[in-house]
C-alpha cells in the first residue's frame, strides 16, 4: 500500500464521515435529553430531499443546506410532538417517521417532476483550502482542502461539548435525560426541553442528509440515506454519548466504508454485497463490545408525566 | 404568609386530599403529621406545583398562586426538600446543586458552587464532598445533599418532607439547628416527620392529617407524644411492646472472617459473628458505613471476597439467593421501591415473589391464580395491609403499606434467619409499632434476626446483642444488659479505639 493510497483512503474517510457526524451530533442532542434517536434516519433523508430539491430549484447550494436543516427540523418536530407531548413510544414513532419520510420523499419527487424520478445533477459546494495546513505534502491537500460544511461538522463538536458541559442549558438538558422529575422539581419543563432537543437534533441530521445529497452524491435518489442514520446511532453509542466520542465513532465507520469502496477496486475474490455489509457488521461487533460498559441516559425512553 | 383553602386532589380513585386548609405565618415552623398515606406529601407537592390540584386556592405572601409549576413556586419564594429525592444519580453533587440554581449567567460556575457547598456543609456540619457522584452516595448522604441544595437556594417558605428519616441522631440535631436559624431569620417552614420528638422539639404548631383531611390542629406547647399520636391514628396508641425473655437456641448462622473488596476498595473488613435461634443481633451505625454491603453479602446479592458464611451446617458463602431462600433465609432490603417490590405489579404478585414457583402457588408449570388472590387476602388480613384489592399495583399503596407487603412475604415464610435493613424507615408510629411487633413475634417463634438500623432507639428496643458498624468494620457484639449507650454513640461517630473489629 503506497502513500497515495493511504491519502486517498483518508480523504474518502473524511468525506463519508461528514454526513454521519452531523446525524450523530443531532442524535446525541436528542438522546442526551432522553429520547431515542431512532428517527434520525428519517430526518437525514428529509434533509437530503429538501436540500437537493431546493438547491436544484433555486440553483443555490447554500440555500439548499439551510432548507435541509429546516426539513430535518420539521420532521423532528413531528417526532417531538408525538413522543414528548403525546408520550407515544419512542422506538415505534421513530421507525414510523423513517418509513413516512421514505415514502413521502419518493412520492413528492415523482409528483414534482412528473412520472419518473428525474436525475438531479448538482454542483457540489466549492472547496476552501486552509492556508498552510493544505500545503502539507500528500495529506494536506486531501484533508484540508474541503468545503466549508465539512469543517463545520468537525468544528461543531467544540461548541456542542461546551454547551453540554459548561452551560446551564446543557446541564438542564442532561438532567432531563437522566431524571426529568428532578429537572421539573428544579423549575424546568422537561417536555419542552425534550422537544427543543429533538428539533435541534433534527436540523443537524437534516444538514447531514444535505451533505450526502449535495456533496457526496450530487443528486437525490429514493431512500438514499440507506441506513446511515442507524450507523450514526451506533456511532453515538460507540462514542459513549460525547461529541468527541461521536467523531471517533463516525471516523471508524467512515473508514470501514471507505475501505469497502476501495476494496472493490482491488478485485478481492469477495462479493461486493458482502463488502457492503462491513460497516454494519462492525457496528454490531462494536456495540456488543461497548454496550457492556456504556451507560445510556437513565431516563431515555421514559415519558415524563405530570400528575 | 401562606393560606391554603379547600385543597382537593385525587389520583384515579384515591382521594389523597379532600378539602384541606393550612395556614403558616412568617417565622413559624409548622409540623405536618399523619399516618402513611394520609396525604401530607400530596398537599406539599400541590403547594410546590409538582402536581396540580383538582380544587382549592392558595395564597402565598398575599398573592394568589394557581396553575403554577415548580418554577413559579420557586420564583414566589418557596423551596422544597422532597421525600423522594430529586437528584440526578449520574451527576456530581455540584452539578445537582447547580441545576436550577438562581442566577442569570448562561455559564455554569462549578468551582464557585463547590466552594459554597464546602462552606455551607462546614457551617452546618454536614460533611459533603462536592465532587462525589450522587449514585455512589448512600441514602443518608443524599439527604444531606438535598438539605444543602435547599439552603443554597434560599426560600421564604421551606417545605421539608421527611428530611430526617435518613439521618443519624447528630445529623438530625444539625438539621434542627438549621431550621431554628431560618425561623429566626423570619422564614417559615413546613416540617413533615413521623418522629414526634423532633416535631415537639422544633415546631410551634402541628396540623394532623388523617385520610386526606385535617384531623386537628394544636399548639405544640404542652403537647405530648401520646396526645399527638392519638390525633394521628384516631385512637390510643397500643402500649410499648414487651419483649419476652427467650431461651437462646442453637447456633444457626455463623459468619467467619467475611470480607468484601470491590474495585480495589475495601468495603468490609473481615467480619465474624454467630447468631442463635430466637436471638436478635442489632447492628447500629450511620447509614453508609458498610451496612448495605454486609446485608447484601449475607443475602447473596454480592459475593464476599474472603471468608465464609455457614447457615445451619450448610456453607452458603457462594450460594445463590434461591438456595439461601430454600434454606430459610429472608431479607428486607433498605430500599423497598427498587429492591423489595416490583412496584408496577399487583399486591398479590408481590406477595408471591419468593415462592411462586412451588406448590401451592404453581402446579405443573402453571400459576395457580386463584390461590394467589386467596393468599393475598389472608396475608392482607394478618398483616393489616390496607389496599383496595389484591390486584391493585403496589406503587399506589402508601409507604407503610408497601412495607407491610414485604414483611408479610418475608415473615410469612417462617424464616430461620432474617436480615432486616431499616425496616421501619419512613413508617408512621402505628406501622412502626406493627413491624417491631412482628419481628419480636418471629424471634419468639425461634427465628434468628439481624436488625440493621441507624436509630439507637430501635436498636436498644430490639437487640439481644448490639454491635456497631463503622467504616466497613463491625464491633464485637455486646449483650444488651451490659451495653453503654454513650459508648455506642461514640463508636457510631467513628471513635476507632472502641472498634477492635470482629477480626480479633
Ligand atoms: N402517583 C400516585 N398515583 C396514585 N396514587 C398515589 C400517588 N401518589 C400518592 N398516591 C396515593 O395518595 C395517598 C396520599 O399519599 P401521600 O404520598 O400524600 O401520603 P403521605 O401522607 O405523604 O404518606 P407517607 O407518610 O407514607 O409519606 C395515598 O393513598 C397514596 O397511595
Ligand atoms: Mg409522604
Amino acid at each position: 500500500m503506497d502513500l497515495m493510497m493511504i491519502a486517498d483512503l483518508a480523504a474518502a474517510t473524511v468525506r463519508i464521515s461528514t454526513p454521519l457526524l452531523f446525524a450523530a451530533l443531532g442524535g446525541l442532542l436528542s438522546e442526551k435529553a432522553g429520547t431515542f434517536a431512532v428517527g434520525i434516519e428519517g430526518m437525514m433523508l428529509a434533509g437530503a430531499f429538501t436540500g437537493a430539491i431546493s438547491a436544484f430549484v433555486f440553483g443555490n447550494v447554500a440555500l439548499g443546506f439551510a432548507l435541509a436543516a429546516l426539513g430535518g427540523a420539521a420532521t423532528g418536530s413531528l417526532l417531538a410532538f408525538a413522543t414528548a407531548r403525546c408520550r407515544a413510544d419512542q422506538m415505534v414513532t421513530g421507525l414510523a417517521v423513517n418509513v413516512l419520510v421514505l415514502g413521502l420523499s419518493s412520492f413528492l419527487l415523482r409528483g414534482l417532476f412528473g412520472g419518473r424520478a428525474p436525475v438531479i445533477r448538482l454542483t457540489p459546494p466549492g472547496t476552501w483550502p486552509l492556508p498552510w495546513l493544505s500545503e502539507i505534502p500528500v495529506m494536506g491537500p486531501v484533508l484540508f482542502r474541503q468545503s466549508a460544511i465539512v469543517y463545520l461538522a468537525f468544528l461543531l463538536v467544540v461548541p456542542l461539548t461546551l454547551f453540554l458541559t459548561k452551560t446551564r442549558a446543557g446541564l438542564t438538558l442532561r438532567a432531563v435525560g437522566e431524571n426529568p422529575e428532578a429537572a421539573f422539581a428544579a423549575g424546568y419543563d422537561p417536555i419542552r426541553i425534550r422537544m427543543i432537543a429533538i428539533v435541534a437534533g433534527g436540523a443537524l441530521a437534516g444538514l447531514g442528509g444535505a451533505v450526502l445529497a449535495l456533496q457526496e452524491v450530487g443528486s437525490f435518489t429514493d431512500g438514499m440515506t440507506n441506513g446511515r442514520g442507524f450507523i450514526a446511532l451506533a456511532a453515538i453509542m460507540v462514542g459513549r454519548w460525547t461529541p468527541v466520542g461521536a467523531i471517533a465513532g463516525c471516523l471508524i465507520f467512515g473508514f470501514v466504508s471507505a475501505l469497502e469502496l476501495r476494496a472493490q477496486s482491488w478485485g478481492l475474490p469477495v462479493s461486493s454485497y458482502v463488502m457492503q455489509m462491513m460497516p454494519y457488521c462492525l457496528a454490531l461487533a462494536l456495540l456488543a463490545g461497548v454496550s457492556r460498559s456504556a451507560r445510556l441516559p437513565a431516563a431515555i425512553g421514559v415519558p415524563f408525566i405530570r400528575h | 404568609m401562606l393560606e391554603m383553602r379547600g385543597i382537593k386532589k385525587a389520583y384515579g380513585t384515591v382521594q389523597a386530599n379532600r378539602g384541606i386548609d393550612l395556614d403558616v405565618a412568617a417565622g413559624q415552623i409548622v409540623g405536618l403529621l399523619g399516618e402513611n398515606g394520609s396525604g401530607k406529601s400530596t398537599l406539599m407537592k400541590l403547594l410546590f406545583g409538582v402536581v396540580s390540584a383538582d380544587a382549592g386556592t392558595i395564597r402565598f405572601k398575599d398573592k394568589p398562586l394557581s396553575g403554577h409549576g415548580p418554577a413559579q413556586a420557586m420564583a414566589a419564594g418557596l423551596g422544597m426538600i422532597h421525600q423522594h429525592f430529586t437528584l440526578v444519580e449520574a451527576m456530581s453533587v455540584t452539578e445537582n446543586v447547580m441545576l436550577g440554581a438562581p442566577g442569570s449567567s448562561p455559564w455554569l460556575s462549578p468551582r464557585e458552587t463547590a466552594s459554597r457547598i464546602r462552606q455551607e456543609s462546614a457551617t452546618y456540619g454536614l460533611d459533603i464532598d462536592p465532587d462525589a457522584m450522587i449514585g455512589d452516595l448512600p441514602h443518608g448522604r443524599r439527604q444531606r445533599v438535598e438539605i444543602v441544595k435547599a439552603i443554597l437556594r434560599g426560600a421564604d417558605l421551606l417545605i421539608l418532607d421527611e428530611p430526617t428519616s435518613n439521618l443519624s441522631p447528630p445529623e438530625v440535631e444539625g438539621l434542627l439547628g438549621i431550621m431554628a436559624r431560618l425561623r429566626d431569620q423570619g422564614r417559615a417552614i413546613v416540617f413533615i416527620s413521623h418522629k414526634l420528638d423532633e416535631v415537639i422539639a422544633i415546631c410551634s404548631e402541628v396540623v394532623v392529617l388523617r385520610d386526606g383531611a385535617v384531623a386537628g390542629t394544636c399548639r405544640v406547647e404542652g403537647a405530648t407524644r401520646a396526645g399527638l399520636a392519638r390525633m394521628m391514628v384516631g385512637r390510643d396508641m397500643p402500649p410499648p411492646i414487651a419483649r419476652e425473655a427467650t431461651a437462646a437456641g442453637r447456633n444457626v448462622l455463623h459468619v467467619g472472617q467475611m470480607a468484601l473488596t470491590e474495585r480495589g476498595v475495601e468495603r468490609l473488613a473481615p467480619i465474624s459473628f454467630s447468631l442463635r435461634a430466637g436471638e436478635i443481633l442489632a447492628i447500629a451505625g450511620i447509614d453508609g458505613n458498610g451496612q448495605t454491603e454486609l446485608a447484601e453479602c449475607l443475602a447473596g446479592l454480592r459475593l464476599p471476597t474472603a471468608g465464609g458464611i455457614d447457615l445451619d451446617g450448610h456453607d452458603i458463602t457462594l450460594a445463590s439467593v434461591g438456595e439461601r431462600t430454600e434454606l430459610g433465609m429472608a431479607y428486607i432490603p433498605v430500599d423497598r421501591a427498587t429492591m423489595s417490590l416490583v412496584t408496577g405489579m399487583s399486591v398479590s404478585d408481590n406477595l408471591a415473589l419468593r415462592d411462586f414457583d412451588k406448590p401451592p402457588l404453581s402446579r405443573g408449570g402453571y400459576l395457580a391464580r386463584s390461590y394467589f388472590a386467596e393468599r393475598a387476602r389472608e396475608m392482607s388480613q394478618r398483616f393489616a395491609i390496607k389496599a383496595s384489592g389484591p390486584d391493585i399495583a403496589a406503587r399506589t399503596l402508601s409507604g407503610g403499606n408497601q412495607q407491610k407487603i414485604v414483611l408479610a412475604r418475608e415473615i410469612g415464610r417462617h424464616p430461620a434467619v432474617m436480615i432486616a435493613h431499616q425496616p421501619v424507615w419512613g413508617l408512621d408510629p402505628g406501622a412502626t409499632h406493627f413491624v417491631i411487633e412482628q419481628i419480636l413475634a418471629l424471634r419468639a417463634a425461634g427465628g434468628a434476626i439481624i436488625y440493621i438500623s441507624s436509630s439507637l432507639e430501635e436498636v436498644m428496643t430490639l437487640g439481644d446483642r448490639i454491635a456497631v458498624m463503622q467504616g466497613g468494620r463491625l464491633s464485637i457484639p455486646i449483650d444488651r444488659d451490659t451495653v453503654d449507650l454513650t459508648q455506642i454513640g461514640l463508636m457510631m461517630a467513628g471513635d476507632d479505639s472502641l472498634i477492635h473489629g470482629a477480626a480479633a
